[in-house]
């Protein structure tokens, strides 16, 4: 699903120039849950950033579903991303003027469906993730948790082909953390290809891979016996 | 492009913060009101100072004549001359393009003394020896009986057209007025009709103090023989006399062997010409109000895109979502053009609206105490509307140019961070 090879990106600040990544090689196949560790300043989310297509690597090959990902402009990046791409993040990011419902339908206005099977595919993955009636709630008046549901919902709702979330767990507590996992999971099983980033062992623990970054190399990329988060919960 | 969403994403941005979309808003809707207001003003003016002129034909020019200025031919300077019924004829065959010369002939002038009497009234008013086309010239409505017409010409009839003014001073309330009789300069005339004039204000008293008798009779009555005091020349409608004047001068000074050269001899009046400086006049101020109007808005404008600069700053995190999400560059831009172009439209209209209920508020106050000189019906036409609509689009677009470049200027994983 996902190939990369010796891939290299800098950031310049001023006259510094950072090297962040420095040669990276990785494949993910299709239905693989793989998380992505590393201490911060590790590279994993500038990793995340350029297999998102939110940013672009200096040098390196990427290759998404057959697709070469390469001189991209704008609006082929924003296509892609739609097409093929779900993101999850940290702090959510649900546009908090719209509903729950709208949020997630956004990926299928972009994507250009019809405002009736929009909001009836949105409301299907609202199901999914169990907030069916939060539906037209404002972000600010769901919690934690369910705000990340419906972030996941919404990265569902363009049926992409691979989901990224970047420390999906990293702003809720423990049991919250778990339940979004046991989400996760649970999309993994419907076969989905999955990325984490994380820097919590016990949610590492939870894929059925973990790839280790230090300074912008893979030191470590082992699977792992997956830990159920429903064990937990 | 106009979607159902993407009038309730606008409606959303900009419903978010009230208060400075109206203050936003408040600049454009200023500046089109000035616009509209100063133009309408304008209009007002160049109706009240066209009003002095309506009906009359403008393209039109009065010639008499002077005392000759030149020798010529044997001939001394100092002299006077006269122009002949012969002239008339004369220069409608040898000058194209003219659609009527009227000769005429005038008793009385102004402060002149009495000169028309009916039983124990008398009156001091300007009496003119006419052909029927002058009222084409001139125009007047005519409020009782007819105007001269040819056979009046033809047979040298006695008879006199008065206005109102006359009518009044002359005759009681209620008196048949047609079919009796007025004396002027000592001969009977009797009265076929009586006009009004189309001029207004203190014009129209002055313009109604006049009596028309048919040019011949006029000529027969006082003695004037084949002699013409002063003719009254209209071009046809699309050749400005202005134009033609210096060949109907040749034809006159050719008739009365007068220097070619001597441009003293005929004394002229070329309404036309000062038509069109009155309307180059009203075209300037209608520039001048453009011009004014234009830079209110532009500060408008400028407000409007600054305040889009801000939301998109404000909304850069936003925008990163929706951009990881699937947006493409344009439909970013569009969004923000949209609402630029949407803000500055509504607040544009919100100025044509009150400007034209100021200018309704004008003329109601007009209408209700009396026409004011100089000043009549301030208006604006729909061609403005027009212009004024177009102006907003594309200031609209410009005001959110910047901004939108703005925001799709940071990379989407740039955008995502900010906070």
């Amino acid at each position: 699903m996902i190939q990369i090879k010796d891939l290299h990106k800098s950031y310049h600040m001023g006259s510094n120039s950072l090297h962040v990544l420095k040669g990276i090689n990785f494949d993910v196949k299709e239905g693989e849950l793989v998380s992505i560790m590393g201490s911060s300043g590790s590279g994993k989310s500038t990793l995340l950033n350029i297999l998102g297509m939110l940013d672009e690597a200096d040098q390196g090959q990427y290759i998404l579903d057959n697709v070469p990902i390469k001189n991209l402009n704008e609006k082929i990046a924003a296509k892609y991303r739609n097409e093929f791409l779900g993101f999850i993040f940290q702090s959510f990011n649900l546009i908090n003027y719209k509903s729950a419902l709208d949020n997630v339908a956004m990926p299928l206005y972009y994507k250009g469906v019809k405002r009736k099977e929009r909001n009836d595919t949105a409301m299907h993955y609202l199901e999914k993730v169990g907030l069916a009636d939060w539906s037209h709630h404002l972000p600010s008046e769901l919690s934690g948790g369910q705000k990340q549901r419906v972030a996941i919902a919404r990265a569902l709702a363009s049926d992409p082909k691979v989901l990224m979330a970047d420390e999906p767990t990293g702003a809720l507590d423990t049991k919250t953390s778990y339940e979004v996992m046991e989400l996760i999971q649970g999309i993994n099983d419907e076969g989905k290809t999955i990325l984490v980033v994380t820097h919590e062992h016990d949610i590492a623990q939870m894929t059925k891979r973990i790839v280790n970054l230090k300074d912008g190399l893979i030191i470590d990329d082992k699977k792992v016996q997956q830990v159920r988060a429903s064990e937990y919960v | 492009m106009f979607s159902r969403d993407r009038w309730n994403e606008i409606l959303e941005a900009l419903t978010s913060n009230m208060f400075r979309t109206i203050l936003t808003a408040f600049g454009v809707f200023w500046g089109i009101f000035i616009l509209i207001v100063l133009l309408a003003a304008g209009k007002g003016l160049e109706n009240g100072v066209k009003l002095d002129f309506s009906g009359r034909a403008t393209n039109t020019m009065n010639m008499w004549a002077q005392t000759i200025s030149k020798p010529y031919k044997g001939l001394p300077k100092g002299r006077r001359f006269t122009y002949k019924i012969d002239d008339v004829a004369a220069i409608k065959d040898k000058v194209p393009n003219l659609k009527i010369v009227s000769p005429r002939n005038q008793l009385g002038g102004w402060g002149g003394a009495n000169n028309v009497v009916r039983g124990l009234k008398t009156g001091a008013y300007n009496v003119y020896g006419d052909y029927p086309e002058v009222i084409q010239q001139q125009p007047m409505d005519i409020t009782q009986g007819r105007f001269i017409n040819y056979n009046d010409i033809n047979e040298k009839r006695k008879v006199a057209v008065i206005g109102l003014s006359v009518a009044k001073e002359l005759y009681d309330n209620g008196e048949e007025i047609l079919g009796s009789y007025v004396k002027i300069s000592g001969v009977n005339f009797s009265v076929i009709g009586v006009y009004k004039t189309k001029q207004t204000g203190g014009d129209a008293e002055e313009g109604q103090k006049q009596i028309f008798v048919p040019f011949t009779a006029f000529s027969q009555a006082f003695n004037r023989g084949d002699r013409v005091g002063w003719m009254m020349i209209t071009a046809e409608d699309n050749v400005p006399i202005t134009g033609l004047k210096e060949q109907i001068f040749d034809v006159v000074r050719q008739r009365h062997t007068i220097h070619p050269d001597d441009k003293r001899a005929i004394g002229h009046w070329d309404v036309y010409e000062e038509y069109s400086k009155i309307e180059g006049l009203f075209t300037a101020l209608r520039l001048v109000a453009y011009v004014v109007g234009i830079l209110v808005l532009l500060s408008g404008i400028i407000g409007i895109s600054n305040i889009m600069l801000i939301v998109v700053k404000e909304r850069t995190k936003e925008i990163g979502i929706r951009r990881a999400l699937g947006a493409s560059p344009w439909s970013i831009r569009g969004q923000i053009l949209l609402e630029s172009i949407f803000l500055t439209i509504l607040s544009g209209m919100v100025g044509i609206i009150f400007g034209s209920l100021t200018i309704y508020g004008l003329n109601a106050l007009l209408d209700a105490n009396g026409p004011v000189d100089m000043f009549a019906n301030p208006s604006v036409d729909l061609t403005v509307i027009l212009i004024a609509l177009t102006i907003l689009i594309i200031s609209g677009l410009l005001a959110g140019f910047i901004p939108a470049q703005n925001a799709i200027r940071v990379k989407p994983v740039d955008a995502l961070r900010t906070e």
